[in-house]
């Protein structure tokens, strides 16, 4: 049985990343992701070029099915955060994918050129949080040709193989993805998280500092599903597909919709704790021994269609 | 509290109580349901959210002992009783209270706000607790006569012992062999201290770390520290001494909430 996953040349040992937001702040924090959870990948906090402290608390809560966050983009700037990334190269072989973000088309491009000095395996372009809007305006995933001039300004400033990360905001994501594709995108990773807020009830208060948050868990991986399912009948480039994974059947789901890779970043909290990837795994394993699977990778597009 | 879910639980203060200049007190009516040593995330609305440790525990009450020290804290001290805040948690892994034996607890400043309710519990479990709590003067002290056996530090000398509680924590070991665990929370220099007089004495000892958090359930990765890469908010804040010595940014440096290292 193989659960190895080869994508854009690089070798997983399973189809699982963490996603960008999730257990990613610290070099060490990533080796642990991998050698003590099991995970296959890790994908780094998303890094600016200059240190932001993001939003104050609350920043992250959760309700039964569902996470909600306004992180706020904190980072430690790219210089800490290419000597993070060093350090997880010297102590773990596994890919490492590092995030990026900027307020602007040119910074997009600074901030990829300096954190390619730490030669991570993948660069993500978060071009999708949801959380900066009163900052930065509409994230640019929401508009064919800014997602465009940041994509082609990403690949000008880099010789890594470039994932461009797309929010489930808008009207059509296939259209944002074929965008980015024919602008020489490598990969993309989809879904970003949904616009979302809670208010509680007693204090008639919004529970997160910045009002708004991006919606993450089990509530959305339906809508999830779709977006990746959307986005394979749309490109040819490889998909990371994440929203609301939570078990190893999600897994497989996810990839039978059109996912190389399957992001799993709230599943940490719902999918139980630090045994999480272990457990996914564990479960792959048996479906997969079920049903007669030899190669994870056929798993990959794989829903059955007429069309 | 609901399965899964984080959200802020709103309850009123019922009681507030100045310990120090610097330190209050607040207690709130619910069954929390804590372990000594963990800590809740204290929401006050359109200001902040931090962990707080618990300094005292009944059946039915919490207290929350607070030091002002930044814009949370000082909203949290304008505050009056009957005002709400929203109390999420118990979070993280506490302190091990083994039965009947002689413990020292070593708290510097608002640190000994978790010991506080780790001696209270540790007696009812029938152990012997001597309290070392430490200030810089007598008005700062924290807890003077919350315990039975309490050892009184000032780094002035205006009351009890003077010097630094490691100082007075290596005297106690000294006279008294048959100490069986040393509990510490407090500044981390501090704490550094007493794993090094614990091990000088060969004593085990247990410390609570404090560092940035932003979720406080172990998925943000904000607190986690090297080179282990482990959530101080999941796995710890109590840590033993032999992992403490695992990790190497103890008593060394910290991350702010950009991320952004810092020495101590």
């Amino acid at each position: 049985m193989n659960t190895k996953i080869t994508f854009l040349g690089k070798e997983f040992a399973n189809s699982i990343v963490t996603a960008s937001g999730i257990l990613g702040v610290t070099g060490a924090t990533m080796v642990n992701n991998v050698k003590e959870k099991g995970v296959g990948g890790v994908t780094m906090k998303s890094v600016s070029v200059e240190p932001r402290e993001g939003h104050p608390n609350p920043t992250i809560t959760t309700g039964e099915h569902f996470m909600i966050n306004a992180v706020g983009l904190s980072n430690a700037g790219v210089e800490n955060s290419v000597k993070e990334i060093k350090y997880y190269k010297e102590n773990c072989q596994a890919p490492l994918i590092a995030s990026v973000f900027a307020g602007d088309i040119k910074e997009f491009g600074e901030v990829t050129k300096k954190i390619s000095e730490a030669s991570p395996d993948f660069i993500e372009v978060n071009i999708s949080c949801p959380n900066v809007e009163d900052e930065f305006g509409k994230p640019f995933a929401a508009d064919p040709q800014l997602a465009t001039a940041v994509t082609k300004i990403v690949k000008e400033n880099t010789d890594i193989k470039v994932i461009v990360k797309l929010s489930p905001n808008v009207e059509n994501i296939g259209k944002i993805a074929q965008a980015v594709e024919a602008a020489g995108a490598d990969a993309i990773c989809a879904v970003n998280t949904f616009n979302g807020t809670l208010i509680d009830v007693r204090t008639r208060e919004f529970v997160l500092h910045n009002k708004f948050g991006g919606v993450s868990g089990p509530a959305i991986k339906p809508m999830a599903v779709k977006a990746v399912y959307d986005i394979s009948q749309a490109v040819k480039i490889p998909i990371i597909g994440t929203g609301g994974v939570t078990t190893g059947q999600d897994v497989l789901e996810m990839m039978l919709a059109g996912a190389t890779l399957v992001g799993v970043g709230s599943g940490v909290h719902f999918g139980g704790g630090k045994d999480v990837f272990k457990n996914m795994m564990g479960e792959i394993k048996e479906i997969m021994e079920e049903e007669g699977i030899e190669d994870l990778m056929e798993m990959i597009g794989g829903v059955k269609s007429d069309d | 509290m609901k399965n899964n879910s984080q959200q802020p639980t709103i309850l009123p203060i019922k009681k507030i109580v100045q310990e120090t200049p610097a330190i209050k007190t607040y207690t709130f009516e619910h069954k929390l349901g804590a372990e000594p040593g963990q800590f809740v995330m204290l929401w006050i609305p359109r200001v902040d959210q931090k962990p707080i440790s618990i300094s005292r525990q009944t059946d039915s009450s919490f207290d929350l002992s607070v030091f002002k020290v930044g814009k949370a804290t000082e909203a949290l001290f304008d505050m009056k009783e009957g005002d709400k805040v929203g109390i999420s948690g118990p979070y993280g892994r506490g302190f091990n209270i083994e039965p009947k034996k002689n413990i020292v607890l070593v708290g510097g400043g608002c640190g000994s706000a978790p010991l506080r309710m780790l001696g209270e519990e540790a007696e009812k479990a029938g152990c012997k607790v001597t309290f070392i709590t430490g200030a810089q003067t007598s008005k700062d002290v924290l807890f003077k006569d919350a315990l039975s056996d309490t050892c009184i530090t000032t780094d002035d000398g205006s009351a009890g012992f003077k010097g630094f509680t490691t100082q007075k924590l290596a005297e106690i070991l000294t006279e008294n062999k048959d100490t069986d665990k040393v509990y510490t929370c407090g500044p981390e220099v501090m704490m550094k201290g007493v794993v090094d007089v614990c091990a000088k004495h060969k004593i085990s000892c247990e410390i609570s770390m404090e560092r940035y958090m932003k979720c406080g359930f172990g998925i943000c990765g904000q607190c986690a520290v090297d080179p282990l890469g482990i959530c101080i908010c999941k796995a710890g804040p109590v840590f033993s001494g032999e992992m403490a010595a695992k990790i190497t940014e103890f008593g060394q440096y910290h991350r702010d909430k950009a991320g952004v290292k810092h020495e101590l």
